[in-house]
């Protein structure tokens, strides 16, 4: 049960009015008004929810930003920004009330600067495309989340974007080092660039994962990393999730930081053979699959040292990959694990908490538990050298009540994951999806303090209202840091 | 000056409460070992938050570790040490160059956003902030992050606590990230002519894909300062690169390093660290300037920055680390002005892009000069409001790091 702040019907009522205006701001095709062309921006990859937006705008340039934000904020209008709609938890859903304000015409790339390795970019270039466009001098852009062929760097930004790498390269804001932003005044602002540690406060760290509700990306500065000149895979076989997760620990307690460290379990590997045909053996409980990478002296040395250490974890079978091809086929398995699973399931639902790594058996443990609870099974694949899990409940959206139920599963796994020192997401989001979550985590006045971050940014509350907190509070009582004079009302959402 | 202890976060959030209440200014500070870094600003009170010190969790396997914030830095690196574990990014010992022999801690490197030499490969301290407790001006104690590695729950917090030197909340409990220590250190010295030469020597090294660690350029003149320049070569300068990890990568990178930019003076273990350390702590320059700044260029046009410089201080000395990326510049005041050479500094930095502080300088000369960089009118308007997020009445370090709050 998701609840979205109630429209304002003084906003809707002026629709056409709005639309003529912003027509002034964006001319020609850049402002949305059909509800057939709407309809395309009416859900991010958080399928389950829906919403048609009132006016959909798509400027070109960061002063139309500028104009649109300025005359939202003198008219009191939502904005919801938008970048592919990727996001999984529901970052980027429309407001019946709200301009969907999406950067999809912010393509270009503005500068590869070599010497200092960076690249500038517009918002709307995808994460692959980064890397794509500097691939011939040697370089890449690391964070890789599994989208990466649509979702867009502004989106990363404002998600905090993870992927298989990060445990070695980071997030997004690792190596994110300077943004253009536009807030929700119109000023157009620079944090950080191409130097070192900005002066003052670390501003661009905390834009970085605000998704989308401290001011709107126009232009991104990432930092990038030569190509890593050799990368090899191991995969390997255990008797229990338990043993893997032991070997991982090992792994790291050894001092070895793999590329990427992943463990699927047993439901979740034999969708994948079935699907890909990757060899994965479907006689263990956990594959592990570590990659390794750097120069070749250092990849056949550590691959040497993983071997052993999964010897002495009772690991029932090893392979390491002796070419690329053979190396992106044990991969090729995992990075279709979700679609794998949709090939068993008619819908499944994907989860992202994060839990500390020696908490895993216990943990799974209690989701076998819970699947008997919900009647609903659970494919588990998880980034396992940081402990962030994502379990994927099977259920049929056309049986009533089992989305629901989907739901109430993914709840209580996330509240398992607070419940032993983890987090409530690890690298989508909290959104609409985790947002009546937080309280879990975090109490009222930890809430509060982050509500004054974005009251500093956005004291009208206008930008992307209805995502991370569960309650909205209104500024100027927060001055006095007690929220519950500022709960407004949600009326229920349409669902689908 | 009124002195307060607290033993706890409970003890403190009291305080702070009751200060706030009384419009009482407090400067925050535990060992004191950076307390002359940033404006000098006299509070009416000074919080000591010694005592809220002691180290939670270790866990070496999930790469985290909670202390509290008090908790001495030597003890933290002491406990890593012994499991083969490290701060990756290597905070240096300012207490020469501060003038304070006070003892750091892992609060206040975390507060100073504090980095060393390995900042350019591992990222800063920011990048290893997971999680913190603190208590904020209105003396209410509060949270953000978590105790893993990986997390996106909430706004990202901690960056911003790093590096507002104390002015936000006063941190009462950290939680890091801690990563596995270098199998071996070795680093390789290149004799250079001078620092164009340097720069673009660095710059061809770091986009290799050999993955350098540290990379810093030190003029004939600051070289002859470090402890170890008896086993450097003579020459005008050199570039000194360190590659770090497995003993075989090792060897290998070197060997690649060396078949496109020539031969190089290695050092290896000890005198790898000591010279390191010497670089972070700023050491070349001590007792030679009494006034020293950090400057933050665009690191391609680091040349373009010192040659303005030297056109305005005939005999400042200087080196770079970061790849270029940062600038310890140490002047003499009757060179540098009245201004601390300020004016001509950020007149400099405003063509090459980047930005400078003010590091080591007496108390009169911190106290009227902008230490760090002023900021555009929008950027501290927002500034401002953030601030006034946290420490409305404005009790906490206030003036610590701009002259308005």
């Amino acid at each position: 049960m998701i609840r979205m702040p109630e429209p304002d019907q003084q906003v809707l009522a002026r629709r056409g009015e709005i639309i003529a205006a912003l027509r002034r701001i964006v001319p020609g095709e850049g402002v949305v008004e059909n509800e057939n062309e709407l309809r395309a921006f009416e859900c991010d990859g958080l399928t389950a929810y829906r919403q048609l937006p009132m006016i959909a705008v798509l400027p070109s340039t960061t002063a139309q930003v500028a104009e649109v934000l300025r005359y939202c904020k003198a008219n009191n209008i939502r904005i919801v920004p938008r970048g592919a709609g990727t996001s999984l938890s529901g970052g980027a859903m429309p407001l019946a009330d709200g301009i969907l304000l999406g950067m999809g015409k912010f393509k270009k790339i503005l500068e590869i600067d070599l010497p200092n390795r960076c690249a500038v970019v517009q918002p709307g270039v995808t994460n692959l495309g980064i890397s794509q466009a500097v691939r011939g001098q040697g370089l890449y852009y690391a964070p890789d989340p599994s989208s990466q062929i649509a979702c867009t760097i502004g989106g990363n930004v404002a998600e905090n974007s993870g992927g298989v790498h990060c445990l070695k390269y980071g997030l997004t804001t690792n190596n994110v080092i300077g943004v253009e932003i536009v807030t929700l005044d119109g000023e157009i602002i620079r944090l950080g660039g191409k130097h070192f540690d900005g002066p003052g406060y670390d501003l661009l760290g905390a834009l970085v994962g605000s998704e989308g509700m401290l001011g709107v990306v126009t232009e991104v500065t990432v930092r990038l990393l030569p190509i890593p000149p050799t990368a090899r895979a191991l995969m390997i076989g255990f008797p229990s999730v338990e043993s893997a997760g032991d070997c991982v620990a090992a792994v790291i307690a050894a001092g070895i930081i793999p590329g990427g460290m992943e463990i699927m379990d047993k439901l979740a590997t034999e969708a994948a053979e079935a699907f890909v045909h990757a060899g994965y053996p479907l006689d263990v409980a956990a594959l592990l699959i570590v990659e390794l990478d750097g120069c070749a002296a250092e990849v056949d040395h550590l691959v040497a040292a993983v071997e052993h250490i999964a010897t002495q974890h009772q690991a029932v079978s090893c392979r390491a990959s002796t070419s690329e091809e053979e190396r992106l086929l044990f991969w090729a398995g995992r990075k279709a694990a979700f679609p794998a699973v949709g090939r068993i399931s008619p819908d499944y639902y994907c989860m992202d908490g994060t839990i500390p790594r020696k908490r895993i058996a216990e943990v799974l443990r209690r989701m076998t538990e819970m699947e008997q609870t919900y009647g609903l099974r659970v494919a588990n694949v998880f980034h396992a050298g940081d402990g962030n899990l994502h379990p994927l409940i099977l259920y049929d959206a056309n049986r009533p009540g089992e989305l629901q139920r989907a739901e109430d599963f993914g709840a209580d796994i996330l509240r398992l994951c607070v419940e032993v020192g983890g987090v409530l997401t690890g690298e989508h989001g909290v959104g609409v999806e985790k947002r009546d979550l937080m309280p879990t985590m975090f109490n009222e006045t930890d809430l509060a303090q982050q509500q004054a971050l974005k009251c500093a940014f956005d004291d009208a509350g206008l930008l992307n209202p209805g995502k991370v907190f569960p309650q909205l509070c209104r500024c100027a009582e927060l001055g006095r840091m007690h929220i519950h004079g500022g709960k407004l009302p949600f009326p229920e959402l349409e669902r689908f | 000056m009124t002195l307060y202890q607290p033993g706890d976060a409970a003890e403190l959030a009291a305080i702070i409460s009751a200060s706030a209440s009384s419009g009482e200014t407090l400067s925050i500070s535990s060992g004191g070992s950076k307390r002359r870094l940033g404006r000098h600003a006299p509070t009416a009170a000074t919080l000591d938050l010694s005592r809220i010190t002691g180290i939670i969790d270790y866990e070496p396997a999930e790469l985290v570790l909670t202390a509290r914030a008090a908790t001495p830095l030597a003890e933290i690196e002491g406990l890593l040490a012994s499991r083969r574990q490290m701060l990756a990014f290597e905070p240096p010992d300012w207490r020469a160059l501060l003038g304070h022999t006070g003892e750091p801690t892992l609060g206040g490197v975390l507060a100073c956003n504090q980095s060393g030499p390995r900042r350019l490969k591992a990222g800063a301290a920011r990048d290893h902030f997971l999680g913190f407790s603190a208590v904020n001006g209105r003396g209410e104690i509060w949270k953000a992050g978590g105790r893993v590695v990986k997390n996106v729950t909430g706004y990202d917090m901690c960056k911003l606590q790093a590096g507002a030197f104390g002015t936000l909340s006063a941190l009462t409990e950290v939680t890091i990230k801690v990563m596995p220590r270098p199998e071996t250190a070795r680093t390789l010295l290149l004799p250079v002519t001078d620092a164009t030469a340097a720069l673009t020597l660095m710059s061809a090294a770091l986009n290799t894909p050999h993955e350098i660690s540290a990379a810093a350029y030190l003029p004939a003149a600051v070289l002859a300062r470090s402890r170890v320049s008896g086993a450097l070569p003579a020459g005008n300068g050199l570039v000194a690169l360190r590659l770090e990890g497995p003993a075989p990568s090792v060897a290998h990178r070197t060997d690649a390093l060396e078949a496109t930019f020539g031969t190089a003076a290695r050092l290896v273990d000890g005198d790898s660290s000591t010279l390191w350390a010497e670089i972070g702590a700023v050491r070349p320059l001590l007792g030679n300037a009494a006034i020293v700044w950090r400057l933050n260029p665009t690191p391609s046009r680091a040349v373009q920055l010192l040659h303005a410089l030297a056109g305005q201080f005939a005999s400042a000395s200087f080196f770079l680390d970061w790849g270029g990326g940062q600038i310890w510049a140490g002047l003499e005041p009757a060179q540098a002005g009245p201004d601390a050479g300020a004016t001509a500094i950020r007149a400099a930095l405003a063509k090459t892009g980047g930005h400078a502080t003010l590091f080591a300088a007496p108390d009169e000369l911190r106290a009227q000069i902008d230490v760090f960089e002023p900021l555009s009118p929008a950027l501290a308007a927002l500034t401002q409001r953030v601030k006034q997020g946290f420490d409305p009445l404005g009790i906490l370090n206030p003036r610590r790091m701009y002259k308005e709050f």
